[in-house]
């Protein structure tokens, strides 16, 4: 599995954040729950349909601007992939 | 003394014992509640609203048939409305297509359908009702909602064989995913265990054959796989651990740490509606029983792997060795290993001798349908 950089991930059928009162943030699925924080809520917060992977890639560059902007690109591919293995992500192909 | 405990993150709540179906390995209690003494959608509510309180996550909504609770549209709306996230176990059998759209209507995050084969004949079989061809319809009706679907296969002898159309049935299908879990042998699963447990042949056959598929299918459908505790090397780590993870309330309010907890004898359970969720799952005897390690014995006390597994499954210890507190039977470290080979020898040496000369009488079992025992229906 790799992940497309111009397709636009957004969460899979019952796959839902909880609600933004209730802390921690966390990405409720079935059979699972993944506790979100820092980059990883940054990440999933633009998984809505609209963001590509690259812009993704970029926005969070830009939020993590001292970390080296490979490294950044390398473990949201990475983090992006977990996701869809676990069935948590889809994927709208480029250019639809 | 025991550990303070971490906060449940799932809350079982079993709605009801009644069922249409009768399956042979129903993992509910040989003795069933009755209609007359279950909770009120009050009670439920508020059940809701304290396991949110206390760090639940996720609310498993299962039964008996979950249903053939009137008030269920309201039960989810109540469990939503406080944040957790709603799973249906369901067989899919009171439902239509009105009553789909209203449960997804009502908030429900994730429909998980229980099949009993690939084939309408065994599913009869092993039910006790004709329900198959209505679980396909329901697997057309969900494709037009956007909503989690997970196909639970129950595996056991006499249909692990169907695993591949099994598989096709669930590509066929919008579930994202797809469970095979074989039976473990609790209450009416212990009474029919001769006729379910598989050999060891076609464990080895499905566990190939799945392996293979969850390859294929990453990313697409994801293929769990529970293999029976009885061929394990080590036990499971039942409910994530005693009074860890899970918390079970039963049709009339009664709060257990797992399904079988009530046949342990002497532990008592609270009922919810004397006792909030926090003051059971903090301080009732039968959630400090097992918890932690003060309780365990040898091997375990001193094994490397009691902080992954917790010692197994304590109602199993007791099926098998008569003590709840005995390392799990299935163990290969448990002293009490060779009462679960000597059940393995009997099944696969009996499977065996179908094959052997003449003048080795077949077991009359296999040849005919098993005398099953099957569940009832509570009033």
């Amino acid at each position: 599995m790799s992940v497309d950089l111009d397709s636009r991930p957004r969460l899979a059928p019952g796959c839902r954040m909880n609600e933004k009162t209730q802390q921690p943030r966390t990405l409720l699925m079935p059979e699972r729950a993944l506790r979100l924080n820092g980059p990883s809520l940054e990440i999933v917060e633009r998984c809505d349909g609209k963001h590509t992977v690259r812009q993704i890639v970029a926005e969070l560059q830009q939020l993590y601007s001292k970390a080296e902007p490979t490294k950044v690109e390398q473990d949201i591919l990475g983090y992006l992939a977990l996701l869809q293995k676990e069935r948590a992500l889809d994927f709208e192909p480029a250019g639809t | 003394m025991n550990e303070m405990p971490s906060n449940p993150l799932a809350l079982i709540a079993e709605l009801t014992h009644r069922c249409p179906l009768h399956c042979v390995y129903c993992s509910n209690p040989l003795e069933l509640q009755d209609r007359n003494t279950e909770l009120s959608f009050e009670d439920w509510s508020r059940v809701f609203q304290e396991a949110a309180a206390l760090g639940v996550l996720q609310a498993d909504f299962t039964g008996g048939e979950p249903l053939t609770r009137p008030d269920i549209l309201d039960l989810i709306r109540a469990a939503r409305a406080v944040g957790l996230y709603v799973n249906l176990i369901t067989s899919g059998l009171p439902l239509d297509e009105s009553r789909l759209d209203a449960l997804v209507q009502a908030g429900l995050d994730h429909f998980q359908l229980s099949f009993q084969g690939a084939r309408e004949e065994i599913a009869q079989e092993i039910s006790g009702t004709k329900a198959h061809s209505q679980k396909l319809r329901v697997l057309e009706w969900l494709k037009r909602h956007r909503l989690a679907v997970t196909l639970n296969f129950v595996i056991h002898r006499r249909n692990i064989e169907q695993l591949p159309e099994m598989l096709a049935l669930a590509e066929s299908s919008s579930a994202s995913r797809v469970e095979f879990a074989n039976v473990q042998y609790y209450g009416w699963a212990f009474a029919n265990r001769d006729s379910l447990l598989p050999t060891r042949e076609q464990l080895t056959q499905s566990i190939d054959f799945l392996k293979k598929a969850q390859e294929r299918l990453a990313g697409k459908i994801k293929v769990e796989y529970v293999v029976p505790d009885y061929y394990a090397k080590y036990p499971k780590p039942c409910m994530g651990g005693w009074g860890r993870k899970l918390m079970l309330i039963t049709p009339n309010g009664d709060a257990l740490p797992c399904h079988a907890a009530r046949i342990i004898p002497g532990l008592t359970f609270e009922n919810v509606k004397n006792h909030s969720l926090r003051e059971i799952w903090e301080c009732s005897d039968a959630f400090q029983k097992f918890r932690g390690e003060a309780w365990m014995q040898e091997p375990c006390k001193t094994c490397d792997r009691r902080a992954l597994d917790f010692g197994g499954c304590r109602c199993q210890a007791f099926l098998l060795a008569s003590d709840a507190a005995a390392t799990d039977p299935v163990c290969s470290l448990a002293p009490q290993r060779s009462k679960v080979d000597a059940i393995l020898n009997e099944i696969n040496f009996a499977e065996a001798g179908t094959a052997a000369p003449s003048t080795a009488p077949i077991p009359a079992q296999h040849l005919t349908k098993p005398a099953w025992l099957y569940r009832p229906n509570p009033s």
